[in-house]
């Protein structure tokens, strides 16, 4: 039942600060990527949606 | 194609409008009541209902998620049905939301004045609350979904990607910080314990602010203020990175709530980090709503609902400013457990939770009655009036914050602490003061909006279903070859996954770690469990919400080592299911009280705190010396405790009372001896609080001496 010591003794914890830099950089990545990847139309045409009603 | 024809359901909008107004105005004088009762006790009434520990809780409940919560559901409401251009899913999903929050509104007014909390912040609710709030969630989400799956526009416009992540990551922070352990029908325990219990409290309580004060308000921005401006926002290119960008930042942002405390290092450094990147989408949002007014700025002149929208995104900018800066480890060291902090919430509270919820009502209110705004002139006056109050709320508080820190930071040449605690709190009680009148003058703001919002009402005529067309989306109609992001951003439930994914890892990269390996812990030999009578008296000290004056974490500085004695170890809350390590001191931290002052000086001073410490703000708790202590309970907190991995020998449920009683008799000796003139009997509640107060800290005082505290990493 409890939470302290049930890992204790998991392998490799240090990788965890290199994946959490990886996931980082490449959400950032694939973010900017799809943002400037974009048409301006579209995004125009969509950016008017609340003023069509 | 031939258009359909549906209607919008303004009614349920309307509802939600107006429980926003009730609560607000609720909200804010539970707000002016405990500000006042700051610097003049006795305005508590002497009732153990009214006393700040259990009001000041009441109004931060009442401000979130009564009177900020109705808000933005009204606002979603009102949005949502016009961006997706169909009526919302289900009128009777919408009815049982309305009507299940306002339940749980009411539930937790009651529970709170009771005592009846968990003790941790923003997250007070006891567990039958917590689990209605569960359920009344996953309606407000299916109702959501399901309007979003019937929509007639093809895309999701960006304040939909808000909704969508408020409500995935309000699910997600509520369920895991709620995981407790009920001990009766409203009282239990925090599964997590100490520094585990801190990090998920504070996880939870820094992106509470983020998706529910936040996000869902960002999401009304970028629609209302299009709208109010009527002009489409700056750039929506802009708008996406903010959004992506805000929510994968925001969640790894919560230990900046805990520097320089017994959290590892590691831990607060990340938190650090991140708080300093969260600057980039926070301004990012702020600019773009902006300079959507870029060119229009001769209609905030004219429009009220523009005003209190500038103000409430300038607002935003500040406190998003702020925040970061707060989160340095040198700034923070001067702002932590002072008013500095209540500047800033209230920057973010009033300027722009507030000031948006204002704009939303009076820009809908008059369209859903058909009508015109009744006086734009009050409604300005209600915006300088506002505006003013904010000013005159932070700026006195953000005054007394940095001269209180830095006098309890001051010595004299010998080497002694300059002024003694009490000092530097009477000298800020003229800003208390100035704070009171500035959050009275919002309060007054808030009235006019109620009475023009009332001959706003009377003049028009509800609009119970307001009629319109479009045409139904058609499948496969974009068949030609699309980049992928567009598909993403047309489908809601991938985004919706996404978004708990990228909320999930920043939370999992914390936490995961912290569970899991010990050293993060170390375990102190001399840190024993409770006695029973203690953790009677610890449930006395939560009910009566000590912890929102009275940290109980000394913090590695110099001021607070000579002060308040060795700096707090992570070891040493082991057994603390809650924490209590507080936010604020407006008394004196209590992490090492035990054994400082004698039972007798206690008890009087719960009887009259000034009677003990003159010019004391410490309200009276006369109730505790006549309250008998409920002994019934105590079995049942020992087995829970025992879940929980407190090492109680087995069997110790039975007979824990005995040694309660023995404790609590030994305790009403010394006081009598002490002082013949008090007449104390063992049965009386604060026998058990005096028992908590004296074991406060004096574990590891067992510890050998002449040598470093042994941490056991």
């Amino acid at each position: 039942m409890k939470f302290i010591n049930y890992l204790e003794k998991v392998s490799n914890v240090g990788i965890m600060g290199i994946v959490s830099l990886l996931i980082f950089v490449l959400f950032f990545t694939v973010m900017l990527t799809w943002v400037f990847r974009t048409k301006k139309k579209d995004l125009q045409e969509i950016s008017r949606i609340p003023l069509d009603n | 194609m031939q258009v359909e024809k549906f209607y919008y359901d303004n009614k349920i909008v309307k509802a939600f409008g107006l429980a926003t107004i009730l609560f607000g105005v609720v909200g804010m004088l539970a707000g002016l009541w405990v500000a006042i009762q700051i610097y003049y006790p006795e305005s508590s009434l002497n009732l153990a209902a009214t006393t700040f520990g259990r009001l000041r809780p009441l109004h931060t409940n009442a401000i979130i998620f009564a009177f900020v919560g109705n808000a933005s559901f009204a606002g979603i409401y009102y949005s949502l049905q016009r961006l997706c251009k169909a009526r919302l899913f289900s009128d009777k999903l919408s009815w049982i939301h309305f009507w299940g929050w306002q339940a749980i509104i009411a539930a937790a007014a009651i529970t709170l004045l009771m005592g009846k909390t968990t003790g941790k912040e923003y997250a007070e609710l006891e567990w039958p609350i917590d689990i209605a709030i569960t359920l009344i969630w996953v309606v407000f989400g299916i109702n959501m979904f399901g309007t979003i799956l019937k929509r007639r526009e093809r895309h999701l416009y960006v304040a939909i990607w808000f909704y969508i992540a408020t409500w995935v990551t309000v699910a997600m922070l509520h369920i895991v910080n709620s995981i407790e352990i009920p001990v009766s029908a409203l009282k239990s325990y925090s599964w997590y314990a100490g520094v585990q219990d801190a990090l998920v409290q504070w996880w939870y309580g820094h992106n509470a602010v983020a998706f529910f004060l936040t996000t869902p308000v960002l999401g009304l921005m970028y629609y209302f203020l299009p709208k109010a401006a009527n002009r489409p926002v700056y750039s929506y290119r802009l708008s996406i990175i903010h959004f992506w960008a805000l929510i994968f930042i925001y969640i790894w942002a919560g230990p900046h709530h805990l520097l320089y405390t017994a959290l590892p290092d590691w831990a607060q450094s990340l938190g650090v980090v991140f708080s300093v990147m969260l600057i980039a989408p926070s301004w990012g949002g702020m600019l773009n709503g902006l300079f959507t007014l870029r060119g229009a700025w001769d209609k905030v002149r004219e429009d009220p609902v523009l005003k209190f929208m500038v103000v409430a995104i300038t607002c935003y900018g500040m406190s998003t400013f702020e925040g970061p800066m707060l989160s340095l480890k040198n700034v923070n060291a001067i702002s932590h457990f002072s008013d500095w902090t209540i500047a800033h919430v209230h920057i973010g509270g009033l300027g722009w939770n507030g000031f948006l919820a204002f704009s939303i009502l009076y820009y809908m209110i008059p369209k859903m009655w058909g009508t015109n705004l009744y006086s734009k002139k009050l409604a300005t006056n209600h915006f300088w009036l506002g505006t003013i109050g904010i000013i005159l709320y932070a700026v006195p508080m953000y005054w007394a914050g940095f001269e209180q820190s830095l006098m309890w930071k001051q010595f004299t040449p010998e080497g002694q602490l300059k002024y003694e605690f009490l000092q530097t709190v009477t000298n800020i009680k003229p800003m208390y003061i100035a704070r009171s009148i500035g959050g009275a003058l919002y309060l007054v703001g808030a009235l006019m909006m109620v009475y023009n919002i009332y001959k706003t009402i009377a003049s028009g005529k509800f609009i119970a279903n307001e009629a319109a067309e479009a045409a139904p989306l058609v499948k496969g109609e974009h068949a030609k070859k699309e980049y992928w992001h567009r598909v993403i951003e047309r489908k809601p439930v991938t985004m919706l996954v996404l978004s708990l994914v990228l909320v999930a890892i920043g939370g999992l990269v914390q936490m995961i770690p912290t569970f899991l390996v010990k050293s993060n812990v170390p375990t102190i030999a001399s840190v024993k469990p409770y006695t029973p009578l203690e953790l009677q008296g610890r449930d006395i000290y939560i009910r009566e919400g000590c912890y929102t004056c009275h940290s109980q974490m000394i913090r590695p500085f110099r001021d607070e080592v000579k002060r308040y004695g060795e700096y707090s170890k992570a070891g040493e809350f082991v057994y603390d299911h809650p924490f209590q390590w507080g936010s604020k001191r407006t008394g004196p931290d209590l992490a090492r009280e035990g054994g400082k002052r004698n039972d007798s000086w206690h008890y009087i001073h719960m009887y009259d705190p000034r009677a003990m410490s003159p010019g004391s703000l410490m309200p009276k708790y006369e109730w505790l010396l006549r309250n008998k202590l409920d002994v019934s309970s105590t079995p049942a907190k020992i087995r829970a405790m025992k879940t929980l991995g407190v090492p109680y020998p087995d069997g110790y449920d039975k007979i824990a009372n005995d040694d309660l009683a023995k404790q609590a008799e030994s305790i009403v000796a010394n006081i009598k001896k002490e002082n013949e003139k008090i007449n104390v009997t063992p049965d009386k509640e604060v026998v058990a609080l005096i028992a908590y107060l004296q074991r406060l800290g004096r574990d590891i005082q067992a510890e050998p001496k002449k040598q470093p505290i042994a941490e056991n990493k």
